[in-house]
């Protein structure tokens, strides 16, 4: 059993997330024409604030964004050779991959029904390309089945539903279930079962063509054009009765993780910089938000330029977009009733972890036939994705450890060499060519992150009933946004949607006021 | 009597070879598996408190524990082990009552102020009913 409370549940919740609605996001959003000389002051340049600075500026609202970072996009962000990352703590890492290869630290993926985000990248014309979320041919591992072998997905795939066929087969030919089925539906359902498992005519899952068909050979030792195709036995289901393959190969299934996604060409943060370019020089960077306060007349957030330390300065204007993440807004001083404050305290915030390692060659492509996609493992990194670009180029990045929860808290806990470390360590069980081919990596555990102090905001039920009402409403001339002010958390959609939300209610208030 | 000697020698062969590994830096479950206070220290709390204890300070602050008076007293230190504050997530659902003892008293010794009493283990077991269950994922 050991951590199958962990791996399996932890991709349940990541995709309970995404709460299966396709994103109301509408492609045309506009607020309508401004009160004369309105003001917003959005803090945060995130995808939240950033998206927010700009519908308002559409509209005709005089903008002006604070932003704790030296650049746009918060935890929408990639990191290149050349960039330069400290964490809390002090530790610097510098960053050596070679040129084109990079590691989105926070987001990497959109689904194909995140209308809101996409809606931004069409208009901005930030290039979109396919991220590979299933591919047939990378690995579902578990150390506790099959010796530790890692397992290609097209072969347990169709093993395990070749066997759960082959069973049911089996039930609905004695006629052992409870539900009646006529005699013309009994012999269609059984046709839907041999073609659902692949089974034979005497309706058994014993390899074969039928099987082969899906499972896959591996290339043959001869020329591959005679007739000696290999029948290899398929897997045992008591292997493959192993959460660590089903839960995964499930995951897959669900709504977030359909196929298609996409990903921007060259990295991550194509995003927040076609956002901040559309926004323009409102941008004031390295600005550390201390207090918000709010009157009559309207919002003053006193902030430290990080340039000069210790010299505080005050931005003003009529209304305001708060996006600091609640990590950070509950030990900023701000001016708003209780239940707004409560709701801002209620939240702890998830931990995850990112590791993307360099390799001399890309052996995943050249060795394993391995071309983008994701391997899962049960192992402390959980997840190996591959680059789903620059296929056949001279070096790759791989994301080496991809991890949540209990093993976050702890990679973030040692020294970023250390990570690296563990992540070729451990990664090694399945692919065997990483201490040979290992060059550099990088390592981002969001608890260390100086901008946001962990990952995203980590609701349950309980707080979601008590205080969520509270989080959206506005409070005065301040309203929030971000992903933790959505219901879409930890996705940039739930960053996107809220702050359509936030800009939406301020206007409303401001045409009003 | 046969039985309990039995059950006795298992346990104590069982601490012996726990006592024999080294701490896990990466643990294979959702519960994290050291046992020892500076091993759980070290796992768990400082990620964020950081390895002296020093905390650290970016757009936000994680508080020092060295030298916090508030460390005076081992229930709050609790509370917040298992219960979380803010941002802070609570840890009570990946740690059993022996591991919330251990690190509680751990932290309250190295970084509270002299003289600070710790815990005993059914302190823990009483508040652990009132904590809101959390499972690892909804």
């Amino acid at each position: 059993m050991g951590r199958r409370g962990g791996g399996a549940g932890v991709y349940a919740a990541m995709s309970f997330l995404g709460l299966a609605e396709a994103s109301p996001a509408k492609p045309a959003f506009s607020l309508g024409p401004a009160p004369k000389g309105a003001s917003v002051l959005v803090i945060g340049a995130g995808v939240a604030g950033l998206v927010s600075a700009l519908e308002l500026q559409r509209a005709g609202y005089q903008v002006q964004l604070l932003e704790y970072n030296d650049r746009p996009g918060g935890r929408s962000w990639t990191l290149r050779g050349g960039d330069r990352y400290t964490e809390l703590g002090g530790a610097t890492q510098h960053c050596q991959f070679e040129r084109g290869e990079y590691l989105n630290p926070g987001p990497w993926r959109l689904p194909y029904h995140h209308h809101g985000v996409l809606s931004y990248c069409k208009q901005l014309g930030v290039p979109l390309q396919p991220f590979i979320q299933v591919n047939h041919n990378a690995y579902l591992h578990s150390s506790s089945a099959f010796g530790g072998q890692p397992q290609r997905w097209r072969k347990v795939q169709a093993d395990f539903q070749g066997d759960v066929a082959e069973l049911l087969a089996k039930v609905v030919q004695q006629r052992k279930l409870d539900e009646p089925l006529s005699d013309e539906d009994r012999e269609r359902l059984l046709a839907a079962l041999r073609n659902t498992g692949a089974l034979d005519s005497e309706m058994r899952y014993r390899g074969g063509f039928a099987a082969n068909k899906r499972r896959g050979t591996e290339p043959a030792q001869d020329d591959g054009l005679h007739m000696v195709s290999q029948h290899e036995a398929p897997r045992s289901l008591h292997e493959m009765l192993n959460p660590e393959f089903w839960a995964r190969m499930n995951e897959s299934r669900d709504f977030d993780f359909q196929t298609p996604l996409f990903q921007p060409v060259g990295g991550m943060d194509a995003i927040p910089k076609a956002l901040a370019k559309a926004v323009g020089p409102k941008i004031r960077y390295r600005a550390r938000v201390t207090e918000i306060s709010q009157d009559e007349q309207g919002v003053v957030a006193r902030y430290e330029d990080m340039d000069h330390p210790g010299r505080m300065l005050s931005a003003k204007a009529q209304w305001c977009v708060c996006t600091l993440p609640l990590s950070i807004l509950s030990q900023v001083e701000i001016r708003v009733g209780e239940a707004l404050r409560d709701a801002i305290q209620a939240v702890p915030y998830f931990a995850a972890v990112k590791v993307g390692l360099q390799f001399k060659r890309r052996f995943w492509e050249e060795d394993e036939a391995i071309y983008g996609g994701i391997t899962t493992t049960d192992l402390p990194i959980m997840q190996i994705g591959y680059p789903n670009y620059g296929f056949h180029g001279r070096k790759g990045v791989l994301l080496g450890a991809y991890t949540f929860g209990t093993n976050a808290h702890e990679f973030a806990a040692l020294a970023p060499e250390q990570r690296i470390r563990e992540t070729l360590r451990l990664g090694a069980q399945i692919h065997p060519q990483y201490p040979a081919e290992y060059e550099t990596g990088m390592s981002v555990a969001w608890h260390r992150s100086p901008f946001t102090l962990g990952c995203f905001g980590w609701w349950t039920e309980e707080t979601r009933k008590r205080h969520y009402p509270a989080m959206l409403k506005m409070d005065g001339r301040i309203i929030l946004a971000g992903e933790h002010a959505s219901l879409v958390t930890a996705w940039q959609e739930g960053a996107v949607l809220s702050a359509r939300h936030a800009v939406t209610e301020l206007h409303k208030k401001a045409v009003g006021a | 009597m046969r039985s309990d000697c039995a059950a006795l020698l298992l346990s104590l062969l069982a601490g012996a070879a726990l006592a024999a590994d080294p701490e896990p830096l990466l643990s294979q479950s959702w519960q994290f598996q050291q046992r020892s206070g500076p091993a759980l220290y070290a796992s768990v709390c400082a990620g964020c408190h950081m390895p002296e204890g020093q905390g650290a300070r970016g757009a936000g602050a994680y508080p020092a524990l060295k030298g916090n008076a508030r460390l005076a007293s081992a229930p709050y230190v609790m509370t917040m082990v298992m219960r979380g504050n803010k941002a802070m997530p609570g840890f009570a659902w990946q740690m059993d009552d022996e591991q919330v003892l251990t690190i509680v008293n751990h932290v309250v010794q190295r970084f509270g102020p002299p003289g600070s009493v710790g815990l005993k283990a059914t302190d823990v077991a009483a508040l652990r009913p009132q904590m809101p269950r959390q499972e690892p994922f909804p």
